[in-house]
């Protein structure tokens, strides 16, 4: 199945859900509501036609400063699928604000899940509704701040931890 | 927001290690909570008390730093956890401070055991936003030496895993094959291991004359040591019963933990990135994807010898049709003018098509005395760094160059993401970019191989014995450059 088609068929299925739809570069990318995300992937993975069986990857983007997009939401979290049956890929795309940036986890979808969302948790701060660990993976417990904001200076710098007591 | 789980270290007590735990030991409920704290899994009902081990995170078996909590009943691993982040450098913070180029030091200490790799890999990536080809003997010269830099990984690992089994000589030789490819990597990019070889839309440098003669060499040498290994490793009682239908993953089970490269193959699943989408060359070379069927370490051994067999083969085809005529012309097959005319015909004001002649310098700088590397470059001169002898020796290079570095100029890409899949040593290595139309990147994200195995640890090894974690961690091949990045 080529893009376009895959980017259809999310398209008739959940239809308002997929916000916008594009192949910019060739990568078919679906922006899909917050809402939905947890049927769409779970959709993702079981229809036959797609069968997104492996969740390449799952990461996020934090788009403070980014030209033209300061009073849009804040973040994105990017969900790159593989279908290993099918040889074909799809990125999917939930903006979230910042005020409440918390998403469905994919854990009961995808066992890797676990990590990826515990790596996005760390270095963004953004939660995932239904984790069933998720605590930094990358970071100590007594890090403050997460990493990959924007708004994280580059040269702050944190007290080294001694060994715990 | 969820809730933050602590975690409290627990040193193992009493060592019940090997012996039986005393039979009237009580459960307490004192010991109760502090094994409820650790992994939650609670004192069994027979009374004995689960022991606690670390290993790592800095163990002589752990590959860099990690910790691997186990939680042991006798000699089997009833629950693991890793941590990890010991090696967290920040890189996907760093790529966002600088130009693209200054990326490319910091892709090679991702996996620093095939640094070619990333780095060809990030460029491809930024080639893929700016939209840019790069000519046939970049793509050509790209898969040389990511094959090359394939075959030394592999020889890291199976050497390693080898010598955490006992085969301390398969090690040696391992190591020694890879000194003559690491060799190869030298006499091309000029550095062993921080090679920086990658340029977007070309490389630094053209192959040297004495490639062709340094490469033969070498693979003779490694094929040597793979047959050698392969007579002292693969029916090797010992080692099999160490490594057969140990650490196993399912093809299932592999597939939902995201699990690609060779542990994937392994499980029986012919899926890699080279042939399901082609990239560079891969598609007009011929090789072969080695799937095993169990999925367990023996396999991976298996896979990844032959891997190598076949990184060679694509390596040597490659070489074979590398597009290019005799070394010392230029992209149009024209022979290099000596910089002495090429000064006369600048003060003439012949001045066009200077840019294309490269001149041939030799003063002190080392490794200038290579004038073909325009062969390699791509067409659209903006992205790529001119070499240094151009840099210094002319003022178009030197302008060219400064264009590049300037703060606020360089390559920028338009705005846009894109996400662009290698196939390196441990799997799909995918490189996320997102511009703001820039000369920073606005977000670099690395997915790295070894990642989606190192958090699948804890399902190959629970279950099975403490002595059984070291090789099934081997044959993961956990880089912590990479997995910390």
């Amino acid at each position: 199945m080529d893009g376009a088609e895959i980017l259809a068929r999310l398209g008739e299925r959940f239809g308002a859900a997929i916000r916008e739809t594009h192949a910019q570069f060739g990568d078919h990318t679906a922006v899909v509501d917050r809402a939905a995300i947890g049927d769409v992937l779970a959709f993702a993975r079981d229809d036959a036609a797609l069968r997104f069986d492996m969740l390449m990857d799952l990461t996020a983007v934090d788009y403070l400063t980014y030209p033209g997009r300061e009073d849009g939401p804040r973040f994105e979290v990017v969900y790159h699928l593989y279908s290993v049956t099918h040889n074909h890929r799809v990125r999917l795309k939930v903006p979230l604000d910042e005020d409440d940036p918390v998403i469905a986890s994919a854990v009961p979808l995808w066992p890797i899940a676990n990590w990826f969302e515990r790596e996005v948790w760390d270095m963004f701060g953004i939660g995932f509704a239904g984790h069933p660990d998720l605590r930094r993976l990358l970071l100590y417990e007594e890090f403050e701040g997460h990493p990959l904001r924007k708004d994280y200076p580059v040269n702050r710098r944190q007290p080294l931890i001694g060994p715990r007591t | 927001m969820p809730e933050m789980k602590g975690r409290t270290p627990v040193t193992a007590g009493a060592s019940t290690l090997g012996g039986a735990p005393p039979e009237s030991a009580p459960a307490s409920a004192g010991r109760r909570q502090r094994h409820e704290l650790f992994l939650g899994e609670g004192v069994p009902e027979s009374g004995t008390e689960n022991l606690l081990v670390n290993v790592g995170p800095s163990h002589p078996a752990m590959h860099g730093i990690v910790r691997i909590l186990t939680e042991l009943d006798g000699e089997v691993i009833v629950k693991a956890d890793v941590e990890i982040g010991y090696l967290h450098r920040a890189f996907e913070k760093e790529c966002e401070t600088g130009p693209y180029n200054n990326c490319m030091p910091y892709t090679d200490r991702l996996n620093y055991v095939s640094p070619l790799i990333n780095n060809f890999g990030f460029c491809s990536a930024v080639e893929k936003l700016l939209g840019i080809e790069p000519t046939e003997r970049c793509h050509y010269i790209r898969v040389i030496m990511s094959e090359i830099s394939r075959i030394c990984d592999h020889l890291t690992c199976v050497g390693a895993s080898a010598m955490e089994l006992g085969a301390f000589t398969v090690f040696l030789y391992m190591i020694k094959a890879r000194e003559y490819l690491w060799e190869v990597i030298e006499a091309v990019t000029g550095a062993r291991l921080t090679i920086s070889y990658g340029r977007v839309g070309g490389l630094k440098a053209d192959l040297p004359p004495e490639f062709e003669g340094q490469m033969k060499r070498a693979f003779q040498e490694t094929r040597t040591v793979l047959a050698e290994s392969h007579k002292l490793l693969t029916g090797n009682r010992i080692f099999v019963d160490r490594m057969r239908g140990v650490g196993a993953l399912g093809k299932d089970e592999a597939v939902a933990w995201a699990v690609t490269g060779p542990l994937l193959r392994a499980a029986g699943v012919p899926f890699d990135v080279r042939r399901a989408t082609p990239y560079w060359v891969y598609d007009r070379l011929d090789f072969e994807i080695p799937i095993g069927e169990a999925g367990d370490n023996y396999d991976r051994y298996l896979v990844r010898m032959e891997e190598m067999e076949q990184s060679m083969r694509i390596a040597e085809q490659a070489f074979t049709a590398l597009p290019g005529g005799p070394v010392n012309v230029d992209h149009e097959g024209r022979p290099f003018t000596p910089p002495a005319e090429y000064v006369d015909r600048g003060k003439l004001g012949k001045t066009g098509g200077l840019l294309l002649t490269d001149i041939r310098l030799s003063p002190n700088l080392r490794g200038q005395e290579r004038p073909y590397h325009a062969r390699v470059n791509a067409a659209d001169r903006r992205t790529v760094l001119p070499a240094k002898e151009n840099a210094y020796g002319s003022i178009e290079g030197l302008m060219n160059h400064f264009m590049l570095i300037m703060d606020g100029f360089g390559i920028r890409p338009p705005q846009g993401e894109t996400y662009f899949p290698v196939e390196g040593a441990n799997g799909e290595l995918g490189f996320y970019i997102v511009s703001d139309g820039t000369d920073r990147p606005y977000r670099v994200r690395c997915r790295p191989p070894c990642f989606p195995p190192v958090a699948a640890l804890p399902v190959m090894v629970e279950g099975e014995m403490i002595a059984d974690l070291v090789p099934t961690f081997g044959s993961v091949n956990m880089i912590g450059g990479e997995l910390d990045r």
